[in-house]
């Protein structure tokens, strides 16, 4: 990717330190970061979050989020110092000279604009080449990004576009000044992984035609993997390692990179069984109008992990709420342990609630933010078994010893918790109910990679020691290959296909299980590029 | 700087506020950090309602007791002068906050209750119910509010009952607005959907999950709308339709001395007069728009969203 | 005030006979719901009925001198607008000025100052603000009248004149509250994410105000600039009270006291109509302004 023999120092970031302002305070978010970068050079930049590394990338423009400052180092790009430049000085480097590539591009464009307008608007300012000029030389950045229609897609509006399509017209927008250095701030992360596929090799093929230097920050190893030549580790505002893709592949030297994919090491022997703890038959379901699930069958077997995979639209979640009752299906029936279960949640008994458990994705929003742990545990108990006072306080604190918390926890809310200790309380109320059946729903996803793994590792535990069943929601394939004892795969409202684990992950493969299999990013620099010849073949 | 990951525990895992404190310190901490607004704010409220409940205890005179002399100037037995018909003044401007002040607290009382609670059963029912409510509620609040007041008073006749039943009704529809559209933003969460999978009844939904966390916003609204009520009610008095005599009142009192305001030139305390009852609600809006500022500040951070 | 026109008018001492037959004359015998109904029908043939007052005492007497409700609204109602129309032109341009640039040079001592002299006058009662301007420029310096009596032949430049004081009062209530909306609106575009991304592309803060910010600003505003309208519109009937100004909100309170319903429900109906299609009014320049509902999918 990179001509090693010509490099030439083209951003240099000396001891940057930044705080931010929140809580009525001043935090540390940098704590004196060095980065070097050669022209037409990738560098990545990775961590969890928290991390300080979308900072840094906004950093290396020279700006600071409101809230935030600067407090020591020098941003020495191309022999000038960004840090001591004034804003009106900055401004003739931003857009021209050193572009932002943002994660979430729906929110990013401006609404009121067409998006060719948008695309031109910073080399129009800097009047690098006449408007009609632009305006063709745009066209051909969409091409080479494989954007559909090329020549009219221009003309539409940000909200007439896909997200996919969106985040590569930003980065058109971004190339079109023709920079020398591009900031991608976690552009695919908001993406389907066979989306992500697609805007990755457009993105990273128009960078490789340019000779464009470029800082990619990401939590995705794997995707930073195809990407970079080098790839810096970031955690808690400090460096963690850097080194040369491969090596830091093949050879991590710190037990914290080591750990940013321990998930994917996980591994579950798989098993199934005949007695199923539930199965649904023949559903069609529907919001108002549009109906979202097309005759869905699964079933599950008891004491198992059945994972449920597909990508955003494919009626996994709708799934599982048609199962809980909050949206009767219209269509087919449930059996839940040999018995039917009425669709409509209402019309259901306080047993039936009660042995079926669902545990969401956000546990932000999955508590109430003004009960306390001991409130939000014990209301279940309390509810269905009529345990009070202390009896019911020691059934509490018994359940956070099983979630690997105490009885200090009792009297905290939400908001004193973190992310993983949240996830946590959610199973521990989910386990307060007795269940025979939890669903899953993406219940990782918003974690970081180490306490993901706590997470599976803690689920495990429990099926082992309680023999409950799980059904697991998920669009991430390291997540199901870790847990799963079965897997069903979900595309546009349909079943592809249901099985065991060795049988659904190994070919071959209906049509739609390989694409989403191969669009899963492996933890080898050149996995795309093969995956992008094979696919060409 | 490599961080033992193998020593990794789910009890060891920082969490974002480092310090526990429990409510009542959180309390000390934001009137420690109270603005000067604020302080401005709550002391003259505290004032206001010390003046509505021992009113029979600090005023000179009684509320409708008449003197041999009207429109008496300042000072002597009669701090403030007396009015038209030789009423003292001062004590009617003591003893009126206890009527305006009572009478906009009970409207906007029954109006929060009425407004909150439909408010948040349409927002649960997300159908039939919520669009026969909120299509009534459209259609009342096309017409605003003090020319509906105006109507309904002079067909039911104005008393001081129908102004606070009128008042309570009409602007229960600012509370299902507000209450109706915050409690949609929470009944989407999953921790109200948890409760109803666990088969919690609508009750326990309504006043258990939801509305500690649409507190907030209601206390805002309740303090705004309850300034709109004593502006409104105000207006009406003042137009001789709101608060009924002999009953003081402070806006009555603006129209019935706003006369002496010609004399002004001669005696400055005259024109005087009739200004102080309208000064008084104008600094009662003021210090309860300054105590909502601040309690908006300390609730939402950084949120900006005055109306 | 208990009792209806024909008592009202009739006086205590009249015979239950007499006060019975203007009942029945001015149709009070029926009950109230098909009464109502019966004059909305009316309206909608564009007869608004004639004033109770007016009205001989006297039964019998041929000399009706009782004026069509139209006849009696008109010249009023032009009175009102006005003097809404002059305050709205000084009070919007004035607000909206003072909430942009409060807004873009947020919590600098201009912005403290123009937000805490806002939260001054949001708090004033209109007639609190009316009588210290007839205080301060119509009694101790006498510059302006203090009743605003003008009439069909009054000059346009007289009308100015008289109506000064109105126009200062209701426009200095509505702009606190159009300030500060405006203000909020604004603080909630720049802080959105396209904003920053203007930014970072090297975008002038003129660029970022005037094309990236104002396009996105213009359905909020227009719902600002309409919630006043249809504020002033009721903060004049308590102004055109203090001025003893002729126009349709002063006509409205009086005929409550005199309890000349006709009169009441035309009014009614012109404020609550004006009112609907000012709010119908902000919902379309949000629609024309939104290229999300312009431009679908």
């Amino acid at each position: 990717m990179t001509s090693n023999n010509k490099k030439e120092l083209l951003l240099e970031m000396k001891n940057i330190h930044i705080d931010g302002f929140s809580d009525e305070r001043w935090h540390k978010i940098l704590k004196g970061v060095d980065l070097n970068l050669y022209r037409g050079e990738i560098l990545g930049l990775i961590g969890e979050s928290g991390a300080g590394k979308s900072t840094m990338g906004k950093a290396a423009m020279g700006y600071t989020q409101p809230g935030c400052k600067i407090i020591k180092g020098e941003i020495i790009f191309n022999g000038t110092d960004l840090a001591k430049l004034t804003e009106f000085e900055k401004r003739k480097i931003w857009g021209t000279k050193i572009s932002y590539v943002a994660q979430s591009a729906a929110a990013s464009f401006n609404p009121a604009h067409r998006l060719m307008d948008q695309t031109i608007s910073a080399a129009n300012r800097a009047k690098i080449n006449p408007t009609d000029v632009l305006r063709k030389d745009a066209v051909q950045l969409y091409e080479s990004l494989q954007l559909p229609d090329a020549e009219n897609i221009g003309e539409r509006y940000p909200h007439q576009v896909s997200g996919g399509q969106l985040q590569r017209i930003m980065t058109a927008m971004a190339m079109s000044p023709r920079p020398e250095l591009i900031i991608f701030d976690e552009p695919t992360t908001a993406l389907d992984v066979t989306t992500q596929v697609e805007v990755l090799s457009a993105m990273r093929s128009i960078v490789d035609k340019f000779n464009t230097a470029a800082i990619y920050i990401t939590h995705d190893l794997a995707v930073v993997a195809q990407m970079a030549d080098r790839i810096k580790v970031l955690r808690y505002g400090e460096e963690v390692e850097e080194s040369k893709t491969k090596d830091m592949l093949s050879n991590p030297k710190e037990e914290y990179t080591k750990s940013l994919w321990s998930v994917r090491s996980l591994i579950k022997p798989e098993e199934t069984n005949d007695d199923y703890m539930l199965s649904i038959k023949n559903i069609d379901a529907a919001y108002g109008s549009s109906k979202v699930l097309h005759d869905v069958s699964v079933n599950i077997p008891r004491g198992k992990t059945v994972a449920i995979v597909g990508e955003s639209g494919s009626g996994k979640s709708t799934t599982a709420r048609v199962i809980t009752g909050l949206l009767p299906q219209t269509k087919g029936e449930i059996i839940f342990d040999g018995k039917k279960l009425s669709p409509k949640l209402e019309q259901r008994s306080k047993e039936e609630l009660r042995r079926i458990q669902i545990i969401f994705q956000m546990p932000d929003t999955a508590m109430n933010p003004k009960q306390t742990v001991d409130e939000i545990i014990g209301r279940p108990i309390e509810f269905y078994h009529g345990v009070k006072g202390k009896e019911r306080e020691t059934k509490v604190i018994d359940l956070l010893k099983m979630i690997e918390l105490d009885e200090t926890f009792l009297d905290r809310l939400p908001s004193e918790l973190s992310g993983g200790q949240k996830q946590r309380i959610c199973i521990a109320r989910a386990l307060a109910a007795n269940p025979d059946l939890i669903i899953c729903d993406e219940v990782t996803s918003a974690l970081d990679q180490i306490v993901q793994e706590g997470i599976l590792k803690l689920l495990q535990k429990l099926q082992k020691d309680l023999g409950v069943t799980y059904i697991f929601i998920t669009h991430d394939i390291a997540t199901v290959k870790a847990i799963s004892d079965e897997i069903v795969v979900m595309y546009q409202g349909k079943v592809v296909e249901q099985g065991l684990k060795s049988k659904i992950l190994n070919p071959p493969h209906p049509d739609y299980t390989e694409l989403l299999l191969s669009s899963v990013p492996e933890m080898d620099p050149d996995w795309l590029t093969n995956l992008l010849n094979k696919r060409s073949n | 700087m490599s961080d033992n990951t193998q020593s990794y525990s789910a009890k060891g895992e920082v969490s974002s506020i480092t310090k526990r404190r429990t409510r009542f310190e959180r309390i000390k901490i934001a009137f420690s950090k109270a603005p000067l607004s604020a302080w401005f704010g709550m002391i003259v409220l505290s004032i206001y309602l010390f003046a509505a409940f021992f009113a029979p205890f600090i005023a000179p005179h009684g509320e409708a007791e008449v003197f041999p002399v009207a429109y008496a100037p300042w000072g002597g037995e009669h701090l403030l002068g007396t009015d038209q018909i030789g009423r003292d003044i001062l004590s009617r401007l003591i003893f009126a906050s206890r009527n305006t002040l009572g009478i906009c607290f009970l409207a906007c009382t029954i109006a929060l209750i009425i407004g909150t609670i439909f408010g948040i059963i349409a927002a649960i029912d997300r159908s039939y119910i919520d669009q026969i409510l909120s299509r009534s509620i459209d259609t009342l609040m096309a017409i605003p509010v003090m020319i509906f007041t105006f109507i309904l008073l002079s067909v039911f006749g104005p008393s001081n009952l129908n102004l606070i039943l009128i008042l309570g009704v009409l602007e229960s529809t600012r509370f299902f607005r507000i209450s109706r559209s915050v409690a949609v933003g929470q009944v989407v969460l999953e921790y109200v959907e948890v409760a109803k999978l666990r088969g919690e009844k609508l009750s326990y939904i309504i006043f258990r999950e939801i509305l500690p966390n649409i507190a907030s916003p209601l206390i805002v609204e309740f303090g705004v709308r309850f300034i709109f009520i004593i502006f409104t009610v105000s207006s009406l008095s003042f137009l001789g339709l709101g608060i009924q005599p002999p009953a003081a009142d402070w806006a009555a009192m603006v129209r019935e001395n706003a006369i002496l305001i010609q004399y002004a030139q001669y005696d400055i305390t005259a024109g005087l007069t009739p200004l102080i009852p309208a000064a008084i609600i104008a600094l009662l809006a003021l210090a309860i728009n300054f105590v909502i500022d601040w309690y908006l500040y300390i609730t939402s951070g950084l949120k900006d969203d005055i109306k | 005030m208990p009792g209806d026109f024909a008592t009202e008018i009739l006086g205590q001492s009249a015979t239950k006979s007499s006060v019975e037959a203007l009942r029945s004359e001015l149709g009070l015998d029926k009950h109230p719901i098909p009464r109502y109904f019966e004059w909305l029908s009316n309206v909608f043939q564009g007869d608004f009925g004639s004033s109770f007052s007016g009205r001989s005492k006297v039964q019998g007497d041929q000399g009706d001198r009782s004026r069509l409700v139209v006849e009696l609204i008109i010249p009023r109602l032009k009175n009102t607008l006005f003097l809404t129309g002059v305050s709205a032109l000084v009070a919007i341009p004035l607000a909206l000025l003072l909430g942009i640039s409060a807004a873009l040079y947020r919590n600098s001592v201009y912005d403290r100052s123009a937000t805490g002299f806002s939260l001054v006058t949001v708090s004033s009662p209109e007639f609190f603000t009316g009588y210290i301007f007839i205080l301060l420029l119509a009694t101790l310096f006498p510059v302006f009248p203090t009743i605003a009596n003008v009439n069909e032949d009054t000059s346009l430049i007289e009308r100015f004149y008289l109506t000064a004081l109105p126009v200062f009062t209701l426009t200095l209530v509505t702009m606190g509250h159009m300030m500060r909306m405006t203000r909020s609106a604004i603080i909630n575009i720049l802080s959105s994410e396209y904003i920053e991304m203007a930014k970072l592309s090297g975008a002038t803060r003129y660029e970022v105000i005037v094309k990236h910010a104002l396009p996105n600003a213009w359905a909020p505003i227009a719902q600002v600039i309409t919630i006043n309208l249809a504020y002033m519109l009721i903060g004049s009937v308590v102004v055109e009270f203090v001025f003893n100004y002729q126009g349709i909100g002063r006509l409205m309170v009086g005929s409550v006291y005199n309890r000349d319903i006709p009169v009441v429900q035309a009014c009614a109906l012109i404020f609550a109509s004006t009112y609907v299609i000012l709010n119908l009014l902000a919902d379309l320049i949000g629609i024309i302004s939104n290229p999300r509902l312009l431009y679908p999918k």
